[in-house]
């Protein structure tokens, strides 16, 4: 079968704040650039990002990039790599103000700098006091980014392919990347683009779990075609987690509901806040809070026919106070819980929020793995940046703000990188002869399979896995289980069968396609927190609690170090973190507390 | 509506920026857009073709409806 072949200097899969600016630098380079898209650029997911973007660019009162360092080195929980947090707090300001000068519409002061609003984890002088370090244009801050950045790309030429998948990465035999294979989803057709440098930004893949913020597109694509290609995958047991989302919806409830008062309630009615933290209550901090909702679901309390799920009462405030004050939560209520928060409490669940883990890269933006004893061996003619890759800047947990600048700055890195080695002769490799066989299979699979696993039965069996197993807050028991329940499904999903056959817009085979990615990452994670035995950042776990010698349950003489899961044979490795910044003092170990 | 025209449209409702808006129109497009006439259903593939900020504000109330052609789809989509 003859599958046509585009040739492109560059391809970039993802069409978001990564993508987009990467776009910039191999375009505006001279570089004929292709950019894959599911959607519309505009409508990727960097759109929902709301708080802004970190840098200490001083407007508003003095800052310095070692400080917003230090808070990202504290945020990560220590596992983030010195060197590669050093080179984004660095060059914070520069890519805020050349935003600024592709046309965002950021927030100004009287005096017309870009103003910047105080966030939480933003502190001044190495933890002493808050500043304000985050940019923003109002509340549509990813969306106004996004827009500046798709017109630059449209003034640079760069070529979009909306509505195209790619499926599968293309590595030759030496493991030089050659490009992707894609398809277009208005004709089914398959194309393989041939390229010189490929870059993935393809965002995170927070749909793993039942109840996550992310929308539907999150699908983790690039994480799943690298860990068919035999990448492995890093730090995968790191997800942020919000304390309440809409159970079953996964919509965010502002914790401003428990600063009105809002009490969380058990199947009995109890405020089981009143137990965990008897001071605070309700008010304890997110960390706190999450922990308290797992343990009573975990433990036969929550609420519904699954028990599930806690509830979120504000029945009791006043409805002119909460029409004032929480604006949208009566309608979020209606809407998404189809509970007239008035008159009956919300079901609220922890919910999956973002994915600090990912492909390995260094913060050149270059992907890399274990080759021949280097835990560090740059992937030819591969890059990656924002959600889907692993710089590592976020490590254990990320500090707010920081997502935004992490696509800038890593999405420019990855685009200047592609440049630097084209330049110095990175030609088209051939393609081998098998290029697109895996593509075909998969494809002709799923048109051909009787009797085979449904692919909406087997995602939500997939999402109750992880989120019943490697939620919030982790028991060790429940994770040994979860392996085996995930290892259980991983066959289901190894199996789809799709009714329409069709070629044209087959949404069904899509997201069959999809569901062939997201348990690439499911299992990643499932079996990366089962291995790590320590609480570090957003991986907390029940059997590693605070004690004197683990303050937090983080254990540094063991487990200071990133996991890489390897999607050949299930396995894990470690390597270590990068403790040693590029040109200032290492931010020495000490207890995370706020 | 033809199946190309409705699988097209299937996609540009449950790929949404938002998971707002994938959710409702998901849950609209499942459950209500079979029963509109010829026009109603041109007007939500009009719904679905806009920003997902600005299509948000209409089903929120931020912002008003101009279009009367789009009233009354927006309508159905804010009790959906």
């Amino acid at each position: 079968m003859s599958i046509p072949v585009l040739k492109f200097d560059a391809v970039i899969v993802g069409a978001g704040g990564a993508g987009l600016r990467s776009a910039i630098q191999l375009s505006e380079a001279g570089l004929k650039t292709a950019v894959l898209s599911k959607v519309f650029p505009t409508r990727s997911h960097t759109v929902a990002a709301q708080g802004g973007v970190a840098a200490s660019l001083g407007n508003s009162e003095e800052d310095h990039w070692t400080w917003h360092m230090y808070d990202t080195v504290k945020g990560s929980d220590w596992l983030g790599d010195q060197d590669a947090i050093e080179f984004m707090c660095k060059k914070a300001n520069e890519v805020v103000v050349e935003l600024e000068h592709y046309g965002m519409p950021f927030d100004r002061t009287d005096n017309g700098k870009i103003y910047q609003r105080p966030f939480g984890g933003h502190m001044s002088n190495f933890g002493e006091k808050p500043v304000r370090r985050s940019c923003a244009a109002a509340d549509r801050t990813g969306h106004a980014m996004l827009h500046a950045m798709y017109q630059r790309n449209v003034k640079a030429n760069t070529q979009f392919f909306v509505e195209w998948m790619a499926l599968d990465l293309i590595r030759d035999e030496e493991g030089h990347v050659l490009g992707v294979t894609a398809m277009e989803m208005e004709t089914g057709q398959i194309v393989i683009f041939h390229a010189r440098a490929t870059i993935f930004a393809t965002g995170g893949a927070g749909r793993i779990f039942y109840s996550s913020t992310n929308a539907f597109i999150n699908t983790g694509d690039g994480l799943g075609m690298a860990a068919r290609a035999g990448i492995p995958l890093e730090d995968m047991e790191f997800w942020q987690f919000h304390p309440t989302g809409v159970a079953g919806a996964g919509v965010l409830i502002t914790e401003g509901v428990r600063g009105e008062g809002g009490i969380l309630r058990n199947s009995s009615k109890e405020r089981f806040m009143e137990r965990y933290a008897p001071n605070a209550k309700d008010l304890a901090s997110r960390d706190v809070v999450s922990r308290a909702m797992a343990t009573e679901i975990k433990e036969g309390r929550g609420c519904g026919v699954n028990k599930d799920y806690v509830l979120l009462d504000i029945t009791h405030l006043d409805p002119a106070t909460i029409m004032k004050r929480l604006p949208g939560i009566h309608e979020i209520g209606l809407q998404f819980a189809g509970v007239d928060c008035l008159k009956e409490p919300l079901p609220v669940v922890p919910t999956c929020h973002y994915q600090m883990g990912g492909i390995p890269t260094h913060y050149s933006g270059r992907v890399v793995m274990p080759k021949d004893g280097d835990m560090n061996s740059v992937v030819p003619g591969f890059y990656a940046g924002g959600e889907c890759a692993c710089a590592s800047v976020h490590g254990a947990n990320r500090l707010g703000t920081n997502s935004l600048l992490d696509l800038l700055v890593f999405g420019k890195s990855a685009g200047d990188s592609a440049v630097e080695d084209l330049k110095a002769g990175r030609a088209h490799r051939e393609l081998p002869k098998d290029v697109a066989d895996r593509t075909l299979a998969r494809i002709s699979a799923l048109d051909n399979r009787k009797g085979g696993a449904n692919v909406h039965e087997t995602r939500l069996a997939m999402q109750r896995t992880m989120q019943d197993h490697a939620g919030v807050f982790r028991f060790g028991d429940m994770l040994k289980q979860g392996v085996a329940k995930i290892l259980e499904v991983e066959k289901a999903a190894r199996q789809l069968e799709i009714k329409d056959k069709s070629m044209a817009w087959n949404t069904a085979r899509t997201e069959a396609l999809e569901m062939e990615n997201l348990i690439e990452v499911a299992k990643a994670t499932m079996v990366s927190a089962e291995a790590r035995k320590e609480s570090r950042g957003a991986h907390v776990r029940d059997d590693a609690p605070d004690s004197a010698e683990f303050p937090n349950g983080r254990n540094d003489k063991e487990w200071l170090k990133h996991t890489l899961f390897s999607p050949v044979d299930n396995s894990i490795s470690y390597k270590p973190v990068n403790m040693q910044p590029l040109t200032v003092e290492a931010v020495a170990l000490k207890t995370r507390s706020y | 509506m033809e199946r190309k025209d409705y699988e097209r449209l299937r996609w540009r409702c449950i790929r949404r920026a938002l998971l707002e808006l994938d959710i409702t129109l998901t849950r609209f497009l499942d459950n209500g857009f079979d029963r509109l006439n010829d026009e109603d259903q041109r007007a939500f593939v009009e719904l679905a073709d806009m920003e997902d900020y600005d299509l948000w504000d209409l089903l929120t109330g931020k912002a008003e409806v101009a279009d009367p052609r789009l009233a009354p789809i927006v309508a159905l989509l804010r009790k959906s």
